[in-house]
């Protein structure tokens, strides 16, 4: 019996040294595992980022500058919101950006952002994003890195499937998910069905300028367009949209627009179209939308007002567009680096459903038709599909390519990516994310060449991932190493706003054309001051117009007197200086707008109303100098019946 | 004495580099200038390295009172230089061909190369008085001033050759390629000198082991 005891103690205690053991052993591989994934993110002090990452801001309604595998946010690019923190959408020079035919809106809902291309490579000369909100679409240089142009989209509401580019870059495509009456007017809810339609807009792009210009629009039935992306390779010359709400629901859609078993993918032959309009083809209808563009030489943003559009029914064309059935409210619509599969990601399906363009091409030769929709033929679901993917998670969002075969889903409502495999449609491999994944991207994913080393899911619920900062947190997004068989989480990193798609691309593309200064020499803009002599105020009435340059560390004038209560003040101030990374600020105390941060060679103009009697400051608000807190200067106002002359000096 | 006069004329043209090419470059590294800003000193006068930094770097300097760089039109060097230059081209040359001639003798070689090295020397000294006076010359109302730690007021010479620390900047100061090109022509002058004394030692008979 002791004996018994004994050698019970001793297994006891063998058990308990083989179990700390085993544990130790355990630590120590998550270690070594965490360890070298570590190094893959890490990049030393000094050291740059292998890619760029531009996502999407959502609410913000601008766009955001990452980098790959850091993590570390670079920059926020203002897009469709104004931006105190340089004074974008408030300075004279940029207001007209943000013109619209609802007048001056300073806000949108930014969400997916395209880079443009050549040959369906990424050639990084443009990124492209929709306002979702008030339909628009932004054109932003890669050289500036800041918005150059913005044109409104007439007819649309809800511009989601957007702002997709063909793979020459010859259109950036923008359509509408919610249906409106065409050309808008005063009708009864109820007789949305049959009288509501869908615009689906084709924006061309100047190859040399980037200039945008609405070429057509395609007027649809009343659906609800969601996503869209460009045929490629083979299919290049196709465009093809998602819809859902096929019901023509108009009330409680989150039951009556999931009625139908299958919507459709629109499949759009936007050559034929072109050959259409190019030859007189389609109607030009009045329709009022804002272009606006701002130039890097007068360093000033115009607003045009346009009052028609051309607008082409599908019916016109024959065998210019297509429905292919494809199973419960498809979101992304995504279309594989050869062009052959078109993947509909039903969001409610069980299944994924991919579409091969061959059978597509061949079931619309032989006419294999099943009906049609308001006269636009409905293709037969079993001639089109290539195959599914069973039962890989629930709600499938978004898919995009790593160039070697496979793709990457995002499922929101079992949270992970998957991936798997085109032609077999198996199952590879299955990650969580955290939580909730919305979109993903690969550097390049969509193009015909993508660069399939990172992945990134950008989550819609962020939970417990980072230190709680109240009910309101940052997105968060997970970065993935896919250049072995199976994903490896790597990093985990708060995303700004809510990113609703992303952009990436090899750094080595674009970062060597990023501008650093604005030549003073090239500077065009009317009211630009050229040295401190030629500072000047002039008055126009109740305008003062005060001509202004900033260098380190001071003003010129910075003493300014004769103002008076009542007068509208505008401040042109050019910054002199034309070293990399020295810009200047100004800020007005009790100013009704915003700073400005004027880069070297700009002009930029702020407004300020002279309210009340008195000796009033400003400053440079950006850290330039040494001197930069002496880098400030006064304003004297006095009473409106004053007949103090005006006069303005510096150093006197 | 033909291959002696051809190398002397090379060595003469060689000069004419200096017309292309920078005698001089000065580097100014610091923490905020990872990429460096710079001057190359030509014949001619001053430029950038790359297209501001000269407005950069008298943009730096006015606030430790340092005179802005010199335009062409300030310095009668920068008018006296190029002609001196061009004159002893124009003699290299000469020489070079009365000796390919043989109607001089190719000591002369050796009396270029020693006119030119004075001339050199009187030049590095003139450029070194002038670096002396752009670093100590002060605007009294400078907005920074620096003592040393004697409290005699800190001078901003950049070094005439070599690597020096002035204040936060690294401060290289080397040949360029046009005085790169000089140096060899002026070496080449010597090779020459050194080709004619032993053509002419052969002529006259006398053996070389
Ligand atoms: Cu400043």
């Amino acid at each position: 019996m002791k004996n018994f005891f004994k050698l019970s103690i001793g297994l006891f205690f063998t058990a308990v040294a083989f179990t700390s053991c085993n544990d130790q052993k355990s630590n120590k591989s998550n270690g070594a595992l965490s360890s070298s994934n570590a190094e893959k993110v890490y990049i030393a002090p000094g050291e740059h980022d292998s890619h760029y990452a531009f996502l999407s801001g959502g609410y913000s309604g601008n766009l955001t500058v990452y980098g790959l595998p850091s993590g570390r946010m670079f920059k926020e690019i203002p897009v469709f919101s104004q931006f105190p923190t340089n004074g974008y959408g408030y300075s004279e020079e940029t207001k007209p950006m943000l013109e619209t035919s609802y007048g001056f809106v300073p806000w949108d809902d930014s969400h997916h952002p395209d880079i443009s291309q050549t040959n369906g490579k990424l050639d990084g000369r443009w990124i492209f994003i929709n306002g979702n909100n008030t339909p628009r679409i932004a054109r932003i240089s890669l050289t500036t890195f800041e918005t150059e142009e913005i044109i409104e989209v007439p007819n649309s509401a809800g511009n989601h499937s957007s702002s997709f580019i063909t793979e020459n870059t010859e259109y950036v495509v923008a359509g509408t998910r919610f249906s409106v009456p065409v050309p808008q007017r005063d009708m009864s809810i109820k007789d949305y069905k049959g009288n509501f339609k869908g615009a689906l807009t084709f924006i061309s792009v100047d190859p040399e300028h980037g200039h945008m210009d609405i070429k057509f629009q395609v007027l649809m039935p009343g659906f609800n367009y969601d996503l869209s992306h460009p045929g490629r390779g083979k299919s290049h010359g196709w465009f093809f949209f998602t819809t859902y709400n096929t019901e023509e629901a108009n009330s409680l859609l989150e039951v009556n627009a999931s009625q139908n078993d299958k919507d459709f993918i629109a499949a759009i032959n936007w050559k034929k179209i072109e050959e259409y309009v190019n030859n007189g083809g389609g109607t030009m209808m009045p329709a009022k939308y804002a272009h606006n563009l701002h130039s890097d030489v007068t360093h000033t943003a115009t607003s045009t007002m346009k009052n028609e559009v051309r607008v082409v029914n599908p019916s016109e064309v024959p065998g210019a567009v297509f429905l292919l059935p494809t199973p419960k409210s498809p979101h992304g619509c995504d279309v594989d680096p050869t062009g052959e599969y078109i993947v509909g990601n039903g969001k409610l399906s069980a299944n994924l459903t991919v579409h091969s363009f061959t059978k597509m091409i061949d079931a619309i030769e032989n006419k294999k038709f099943d009906g049609d929709a308001y006269g636009i033929p409905i293709l037969k679901f079993e001639d089109v599909l290539a195959g599914s993917v069973e039962q890989p998670g629930l709600g499938p969002l978004h898919t995009e390519f790593d160039g070697k075969g496979n793709a990457y889903t995002t499922f929101f409502i079992s949270s992970e990516v998957v991936k798997w495999k085109l032609g077999t449609w198996e199952v590879i491999d299955r990650k969580p994310t955290y939580y909730s994944v919305g979109h993903l991207a690969i550097p390049g994913g969509n193009s015909r060449e993508p660069f399939g080393k990172y992945m990134f899911a950008m989550n819609k619920i962020t939970k417990d991932r980072y230190l709680p900062t109240g009910p309101e947190m940052e997105h968060s997004a997970q970065l993935y190493d896919i250049s072995g068989d199976k994903m490896e989480l790597i990093y985990d990193f708060p995303t700004h706003g809510e990113p609703h798609y992303a952009a990436a691309i090899p750094a080595e593309i674009i970062k060597d054309q990023s501008q650093k200064i604005f030549k003073l020499a090239e500077n065009e803009h009317p009211r630009k001051t050229l040295s401190d002599a030629e500072g000047k105020v002039v008055r126009d009435g109740n305008n003062v117009h005060i001509y202004m340059t900033m260098i380190r560390s001071h003003f010129s004038p910075d003493n300014i007197e004769g103002v008076k209560v009542g007068d509208k003040v505008f401040f042109h101030i050019t910054n002199l200086e034309q070293d990399f990374d020295v810009p200047h600020g100004f800020a007005m105390i009790g100013a009704n707008n915003a700073e400005l941060l004027i880069m070297p060679g700009q002009t930029r103009t702020l407004t300020w109303e002279a309210k009340q009697v008195g000796v009033w400051p400003f400053y440079c608000t950006d850290f330039c100098s040494a001197l930069h807190q002496e880098m400030q200067g006064y304003i004297r106002v006095s009473p409106a019946d004053s007949d103090i002359e005006l006069s303005w000096s510096l150093g006197e | 004495m033909k291959k002696a006069g051809i190398v002397m004329v090379l060595g003469s043209l060689l000069l004419l580099g200096l017309f292309k090419f920078p005698l001089w470059n000065i580097m100014l590294g610091a923490p905020q200038y990872p990429e460096p800003l710079g001057m190359n000193i030509y014949i001619q006068g001053i430029k950038g390295v790359s297209e501001f930094d000269l407005q950069n770097i008298d943009g730096l300097n006015h606030y430790i009172g340092m005179k802005t760089i010199p335009k062409p039109e300030d310095m009668w060097e920068f008018a006296v230089f190029p002609k001196v230059i061009i004159g002893m081209v124009v003699l290299g040359v000469a020489i070079g061909l009365l000796g390919f001639f043989e109607k001089i003798s190719y000591k002369y070689f050796l009396g270029w190369f020693v006119l030119m090295s004075v001339l050199g020397i009187l030049g590095m000294y003139d450029f070194n008085n002038w670096l002396i006076s752009y670093g100590s010359d002060l605007d009294p109302h400078a907005i920074i001033k620096v003592t040393n730690p004697d409290g005699s007021p800190m001078t901003y010479k950049p070094p005439l050759f070599g690597h020096q620390k002035l204040l936060n900047f690294d401060v290289t100061s080397l040949p360029h390629i046009g005085g790169y090109l000089m140096f060899v022509g002026m070496s080449l002058t010597l090779v020459a000198f050194w080709l004619g004394r032993r053509f002419s030692l052969k002529k006259h008979g006398r053996v070389i082991s």
